[in-house]
């Protein structure tokens, strides 16, 4: 093994560590909260229940034990892939995040999507054609979508297309087909419709966020001498704007598409409580409202794996990029 | 282009086919029942539920009146005071085609005396179930219980042999996460069947045609579709845009918009709650005021004037944009005990109270927090911000603290807020109830809601003597009575009562029922 590459498993095996420790402090700091949301068991027992039934609930659910005590506990369950009972549903907090997670990530791909291919056909539009009227008017309306809160965004969509028009469904996810584990929108007429509306509202920050990032870079790389020298060897414009300068602005715009994708997932709360889009965002909220302790710590916990994750690639990847990133990194 | 004109004639098309199918009921409010086992979660919206697919012995009309379901009739037993009994309704049948028998009335009940069950408080005074007949029971109390069927409105019957082939005896032990083949399936003998059921998204059901009573009800609707919309803005607009055509938990500012709109109505009634402040006499000295040494609400000029200082017109119009009863007693109008007298007692007189707080040595008034929840009730917080700016008027300084329910009522029940907003419901609909809990001095499994100290043993006395006096006329007399010592106590400061309001398109006909629970049998389809 040469020392380039023991460099690197050094590099990796640091990281890994640093984001376990991440994991944990995240997962403590989330543990601390959950006793400022509220008592659970008020919402579980009716309005009949005696002092005995609170207790007993109690101390059924481990209530009773100390913030750190009942985190350990957690971790030790959640390392055997056990995450508790939902308090609300009175089920597997695996097995509902299971149900859940294709709503969310059919939205979440589809908003990515829209973002992408959108805000990259925008954004060199509005480069290229930078004086022109089309161009300063979508850079105008794009404020639109970095200014505007997500949930008034999907509600003024829902009574333009769903109340005023009647075109769109307002909620829901239209019929879904069944594939083994996994439930699909995509499939059924209804199921296509009642994507149009949230994947917009979702992405729509995003796209703005891309469309806006391409248009710099790009007037970053047209103002370079390679593109005059393209123009002046007399190639088409499409080849100049499109193979040439295109390629050598996507480096960042990768990098924050990637970035972004976390987000999406992990923002989709406010768009699927607005559009009632059965997914992991509204179970969250749901959760939260009621208390529901296990579901609360399992969402957290995965929205801070999945970053984490998404962050040791990123470094991961710079690293074999860039060498200077491992020496710096002893 | 040609493609954008297709999809619009396919979306055009789609809305028109929705039209057509006028028996389906898309029906639409804030949450799901948490699970469809009859025994397990005693809570509003999962009552609901099943009151489609699952009957109880007895329900109660929109008046509050008792309606023969699976019972028809029922007296107490001639010679044992302590027995009810009750003949069944013959020829029903289950979903699986079963026959309705006293052997399932009997498991059924003891089923719901389990441990894990949530409804076994409700029927705490039973103490034996018999089948005396194939269409008779008799039911056993630990003394003479007058008002026992109030308590069976919502304790659900099941067939003893579908129960046991699927092994679903036991009840859900819903916080130990149990999944039983009950909590997902059903087989009752309501005027609806289960279809299919993904929990906080969509439930369908379709009509009993064998349902006992096919000819008495008009049972137009043919298939239930319901889907929980939380964010109420999105509620309101599914039911614009003619995506759902029945809708629960209207949010009180779209109510005239939704009037206004065409082809859609919103029918109200008063609700089966009470809106009120509790406060805190018991304590010696209290925590959330700034007076030494002395608890101003012990005083009852000072409750008296803390009273007259609310103006209860002001929230109804402001606040509550009309969608509010002025209340003067904490009884809903339908249960037994309320008087239109007490419930008028509630005046507005500010020069009256700041006579009142100076005759009590609080001319200079003092300071106070008020604790609020902020998702439970109708504006719960907006209505607590009025009444600050009102009792600021006679010099009561108060000090807003508004949090989320799981917040709010921990402080009520572990005693530890001395002026707060708290709502009631009854659903045995008697006095009786709202005494044990708000009334009767605090004991770990009584008045476990009173959160004001007050401790009278004289008046528990009487409270507990209630349960079983059979004598009717003396028992109203002990209400009255019990009544006019809170009153005079002011014990609480009463608000108003909550006016429950329910949307719907206008080929849709049912009248709201108090308790919120709808049942699609009674609805007609146009």
């Amino acid at each position: 093994m040469g020392t380039e590459s023991f460099k690197m498993l050094h590099f990796i095996f640091k990281r890994v560590l640093q984001s376990l420790l991440v994991l944990l402090v995240t997962g403590a700091i989330a543990f601390s909260m959950f006793t400022f949301v509220g008592d659970p068991v008020e919402n579980m027992l009716g309005q009949e229940r005696t002092m005995e039934d609170v207790e007993r609930l109690r101390s059924q659910l481990g209530l009773d034990k100390s913030v750190p005590v009942q985190y350990f506990r957690f971790l030790t369950e959640a390392v055997q892939g056990n995450f508790g009972v939902s308090y609300r549903q009175g089920r597997q907090v695996s097995v509902i995040l299971m149900e859940r997670a294709p709503a969310t990530l059919e939205l979440a791909a589809l908003s990515a999507l829209f973002a992408v291919a959108l805000g990259i056909v925008l954004g060199v539009f509005t480069a290229i054609r930078r004086d022109g009227f089309a161009a300063n008017f979508i850079m105008s309306t794009s404020l639109i979508g970095v200014s505007l809160p997500t949930f008034l965004i999907g509600i003024l969509l829902i009574y333009l297309f769903s109340v005023t028009l009647g075109w769109l469904p307002s909620f829901g996810r239209g019929d879904v087909v069944h594939i083994g584990s996994w439930t699909t929108g995509f499939l059924t007429e209804s199921g296509l419709k009642a994507l149009i509306l949230p994947s917009i509202t979702l992405g729509l920050y995003q796209m703005t966020l891309i469309m806006r990032l391409v248009r710099s870079e790009m007037l970053e790389v047209l103002r370079q001498d390679y593109i005059r020298f393209a123009r002046a060897r007399g190639l088409s414009d499409r080849v100049i704007n499109f193979r040439h300068a295109l390629k050598n602005t996507m480096v960042p715009v990768i990098t924050v598409i990637g970035l972004q994708l976390g987000a999406i997932i992990a923002f989709a709360i406010i768009t699927e409580t607005v559009f009632q889009w059965p997914g992991l965002g509204l179970l969250f909220i749901n959760a939260i409202q009621f208390v529901d302790i296990p579901i609360m710590a399992a969402y957290l916990m995965m929205i801070s794996v999945m970053f984490v994750v998404i962050n040791l690639f990123v470094d991961i990847l710079y690293a074999f990029i860039d060498p200077r990133l491992r020496t710096a990194a002893k | 282009m040609k493609k954008t004109s297709r999809i619009l004639a396919i979306a055009a098309l789609m809305s028109s086919a929705a039209m057509v199918n006028a028996e389906t009921l898309r029906w639409a409010r804030a949450g799901d029942a948490l699970t469809l086992d009859p025994h397990s979660q005693n809570e509003g919206p999962s009552h609901t539920m099943r009151h489609q697919m699952y009957e109880p012995l007895i329900i109660r009309d929109t008046d509050g009146n008792f309606v023969p379901t699976l019972a028809t009739d029922w007296a107490p037993s001639a010679e044992n005071p302590n027995i009810w009994v009750f003949n069944l309704r013959k020829g029903v049948k289950f979903h699986d085609g079963a026959d309705l028998t006293a052997e399932d009335v009997v498991f059924s009940f003891e089923r719901a005396k389990q441990p894990t069950s949530d409804m076994k408080e409700l029927i705490g005074s039973i103490t034996a179930v018999r089948a005396t007949g194939d269409h008779t029971i008799e039911i056993e109390t630990d003394g003479p219980n007058p008002i026992l069927p109030s308590n069976l409105t919502n304790l659900f019957i099941m067939d003893k042999g579908w129960t046991e082939a699927n092994n679903t005896t036991k009840v859900q032990d819903f916080e130990g996460g149990e999944i039983t083949f009950a909590t997902t399936n059903v087989n009752g003998t309501g005027a609806y069947k289960l279809v299919s059921r993904e929990p906080d998204v969509k439930t369908v059901m379709t009509r009993n045609d064998d349902y006992w009573g096919r000819d008495e009800f008009p049972m137009e609707v043919s298939e239930i579709i319901y889907t929980p919309i939380q964010n109420a803005a999105t509620r309101v607009a599914a039911l614009l845009s003619g995506e759902v055509n029945f809708l629960q938990d209207m949010p009180v500012q779209d109510l005239a918009r939704v009037d206004s709109a065409d082809g859609l109505t919103v029918k109200q009634a008063p609700q089966n709650r009470v809106i009120f402040f509790g406060m805190n006499q018991g304590a010696d000295d209290i925590e959330a005021d700034n007076v030494d040494g002395k608890n101003p609400l012990a005083d009852v000029r000072v409750r008296k004037a803390m009273s007259m200082a609310i103006n209860r017109d002001a929230i109804r119009q402001v606040v509550m944009r009309g969608q509010s009863v002025p209340a003067g007693m904490i009884a809903p109008p339908f249960v037994n005990g309320w008087t239109a007298e007490m419930d008028a007692e509630s005046s507005t007189d500010v020069d009256g109270a700041k006579a009142l707080m100076s005759e009590a040595g609080y001319a200079d008034g003092f300071s106070i927090r008020l604790d609020c929840p902020n998702d439970r009730y109708i504006n719960d917080e907006a209505i607590c911000q009025a009444a600050v700016g009102m009792l600021g008027q006679i010099g009561v300084k108060v000090n807003l603290d508004a949090k989320p329910k799981a917040q709010h009522f921990p402080l009520i029940t572990d005693g530890k807020t001395d002026f707060y907003m708290l709502g009631w419901g009854v659903p045995t609909y008697d006095s009786e109830y709202i005494f044990n809990f708000l009334v009767h001095g605090r004991e770990s499994d009584i008045g476990t809601w009173n959160g004001t100290g007050f401790d009278n043993d004289d008046l528990d006395a009487k409270i507990e003597s209630l349960a079983s006096n059979t004598d009717l006329d003396a028992r109203n007399a002990d209400i009255a009575s019990i009544w006019r010592t809170i009153q005079d106590e002011q014990l609480y400061v009463p608000i108003h009562h909550q006016v429950l309001n329910w949307g719907m398109s206008d080929g849709v006909g049912i009248e709201v029922d108090p308790e919120d629970q709808p049942r699609v049998k009674y609805f007609t389809m146009k």
